[in-house]
């Protein structure tokens, strides 16, 4: 049986098929079918020949195997310096192999297939970190990414992302959440503040506001707080926002999976969006992958040339900084951290977008001097969280995924903190999965809560008394 | 036979040489394409160009980057090979004969105690090479038969040469003809195996340098990525 049932090379465009998917509990029979799946070789060479240019055969012909990369690597510290976890060593035996396989014309067999399908999901968070402590510059990061693409044609993708990615293709979310539902969502939590914050407006698509903001599709599915959060920070502040109700979900578990169609389909919708409502700005939430995807390298899924967003496009915690900065937000210092803290740097946004001077301007704002304690190495030179590039969520690969995390248990707990500030979804599941895992007491959270805790609230804000 | 050696198959292989890096540099460099690398390359040269030189020179300057400040034992290894690999061949005195006899160029050179010393470096540090690819585990899984073969064709023309220059053993004649054999052999492999690396190093490192500082951290701070 070449082609499986519900495990093949097809992508998931319809409702049906994404239910066939689900209705497999845990991928069951899903990576059942993945043992007889063929592998297409022609299509495999087409691609190779169309997307493999110089800057990754160089990076594979050249690689000196000199090791300077192993120690860059968390997954190779965390797993006992395992050789085989050495970044060089990953990608040569992975994609390496493949294109050598498809030039000499070897058999391309199945147990290959997987082997390169557990290496570049289990073996690889897509970090980033590796490519700026190799001599020639070689970012497995993007390898790997490049490596998913070919594997998801193929059919070789864990059972989560080929419904993550299933997800954005049918609903443009990474979760079921459609449209109307999100409409909803923001209603609904308008409604719920106006007892404390009587004026609060969560404004859907309003034209020409000054900033758009987009989340992550689980804020509406499991944490409406979020939105409500965000809703009233624009309120302290003053800010003349909106949010579209179409183009509202800015994650791309498509870009985990390696479906590159299904990224671009997403992106789309946010830039339609943008063209829609014309703000002067856009913004994301908290969430680390959530802004690489719509933001670093969506421009590059859609075609646009300068490789920009059509807008101005920022982090959230940009946001926060200019808020605190110019004073639209001002804080209480009695109500600052006053206990040993510490940030955790997530890969998307501060190697990926420049934040480390940021992020730290913000704690200088919040937390109440000789508190903050840094992690080591920490800013650009930080480990991935653990659960990074898809790792968090992929059941088949859980186990791999617990090892990674003692990296930043053990960062953590040698900072001495016991509360971690975390301002990115991923980053945030990660460390509350190893707080469950490994109990080590602490105790994580985003910007947010904290802000709402501290913030000074005008006095025209409250609610009058009758 | 010295003459047919230090004559015409002097030349061809330096022309070789010399045609197939450019030939490298140039299906480089035509192989970038911003969609597929995701690097607006056209669009920001002069962020990509900050990019690129922050990232070589990092690499180029001891304790320059993080991996050299981490790994001093490393970093001198690299640069005391590196350093006798380039100047010593560049700048020996009986190259610049040479080149004087064939070309009429006067090119500088160096004292023979340097061109000693710089050797001496070079070959104690190629064996710290040799020593790391067979004792150390991470390096050991990575290394394979070319790997071998490259530190053969680098460190034989050094080796003969020393030899030859100290008139080692009996011949003299023997060590100065192998000398400029593997020389030749080393020149003309350049371009086809990792020894490219004399450009691709600053193509590759320059090209990541670049896409941090058009697309990524490096747009909004100075970094060496
Ligand atoms: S540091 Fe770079 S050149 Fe050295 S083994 Fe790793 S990837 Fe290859
Ligand atoms: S990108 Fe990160 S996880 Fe992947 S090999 Fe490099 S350092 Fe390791």
């Amino acid at each position: 049986m070449p082609e499986g049932t519900v495990c093949n090379k097809k992508t998931i465009d319809t409702k049906e098929q994404l239910d066939a998917l689900l209705a497999d509990k845990s991928g069951k029979v899903y990576y059942e079918e993945m043992k007889s799946l063929d592998v297409n070789v022609d299509m495999l060479k087409t691609a190779l020949k169309n997307t493999l240019r110089s800057r990754l055969k160089t990076w594979l012909e050249m690689c000196a195997h000199c090791g300077l990369c192993a120690d860059s690597c968390f997954l190779y510290l965390v797993n006992k310096r395992d050789p085989k976890q050495v970044p060089s060593y990953k990608i040569q035996s992975t994609l390496g192999a493949l294109v050598k396989k498809v030039q000499k014309g070897e058999e391309i067999t199945n147990e290959f297939m997987h082997y390169c399908m557990d290496t570049a999901w289990s073996k690889c968070t897509c970090c980033n970190r590796c490519g700026s402590y190799c001599p020639y510059g070689i970012d497995m990061g993007i390898m790997f990414g490049y490596l998913r693409g070919l594997l998801f044609a193929q059919g070789f993708v864990p059972w989560e992302l080929k419904i993550g990615s299933g997800m954005h293709r049918v609903f443009r979310a990474q979760m079921d959440v459609t449209n109307e539902d999100w409409v909803e969502t923001c209603e609904w939590m308008e409604e719920e503040q106006q007892d404390e914050w009587p004026d609060l407006k969560i404004p859907v698509d309003k034209e020409g506001a000054d900033i758009m903001y987009t989340v992550n599709a689980r804020e509406p599915k499991h944490y409406p707080e979020d939105i409500a959060e965000a809703a009233i920070l624009f309120h302290i502040a003053g800010e003349n926002w909106t949010m579209p109700s179409t183009g509202w979900e800015q994650t791309s578990l498509s870009m985990f999976a390696g479906d590159w169609g299904a990224c671009k389909m997403q992106v789309e919708t946010v830039y339609e969006a943008i063209d829609r409502l014309k703000p002067k700005r856009a913004m994301g939430t908290e969430c680390g992958h959530a802004h690489r995807a719509t933001v670093v390298e969506g421009p590059y899924w859609v075609g646009r040339k300068n490789g920009q967003p059509p807008v101005e496009y920022i982090h959230y915690v940009q946001w926060v900084a200019e808020a605190l900065r110019e004073g639209k937000i001002k804080i209480d210092p009695d109500k600052r951290i006053q206990e040993p803290v510490t940030y955790q740097d997530s890969c998307n946004y501060i190697r990926n977008h420049g934040m480390a001077d940021i992020v730290r301007e913000i704690m200088g704002y919040m937390v109440a001097p000789g508190y903050f304690v840094e992690m080591t190495p920490n800013r650009e030179h930080n480990y991935c969280c653990g659960g990074g590039g898809g790792f968090n969520g992929m059941g088949k690969y859980r186990p791999q995924r617990n090892v990674a995390l003692k990296c930043k248990r053990d960062q953590i707990l040698a900072t001495g903190c016991k509360l971690v500030v975390s301002p990115c979804h991923n980053c945030w599941d990660a460390i509350r999965d190893l707080e469950e895992e490994y109990e080590i007491g602490i105790r994580w959270s985003f910007l947010k809560p904290l802000l709402i805790k501290m913030a000074i609230i005008p006095e025209h804000l409250k609610p009058k008394d009758e | 036979m010295y003459e047919l050696l230090t004559g015409p198959l002097l030349w061809l292989s330096a022309a070789i040489c010399v045609v197939g890096l450019l030939y490298r540099i140039v299906t480089y460099i035509m192989g970038l394409h911003w969609q597929l690398d995701r690097v607006a390359y056209g669009a920001n040269p002069g962020r990509g160009l900050k990019g690129a030189a922050l990232s070589i020179l990092a690499w180029l300057i001891p304790f320059g980057c993080r991996n050299w400040r981490v790994k001093p034992g490393f970093m001198l290894m690299f640069f005391g090979f590196h350093i006798g690999l380039v100047a010593v061949p560049l700048f020996l005195a009986g190259h610049a004969v040479l080149l004087k006899e064939g070309l009429g160029i006067n090119w500088p050179a160096m004292s023979m105690g340097m061109a000693d010393a710089l050797t001496i470096i070079m070959l104690v540090s190629a064996c710290f090479i040799i020593g790391r690819r067979i004792l150390l585990p991470e390096v050991r899984i990575i290394t394979d038969f070319k790997d071998w073969m490259v530190l053969a064709i680098t460190v034989a023309p050094f080796l003969t040469g020393f030899m030859a220059v100290h008139e080692v053993g009996e011949s003299y004649r023997f060590w100065l003809l192998a000398h400029i054999i593997t020389g030749e052999i080393m020149l003309v492999a350049i371009p086809f195996t990792k020894l490219f690396h004399v450009v691709g190093f600053f193509l590759s490192r320059g090209q990541l340098g670049m896409d941090f500082g058009i697309k990524r951290g490096g747009a909004r701070k100075n970094f060496a990525w």
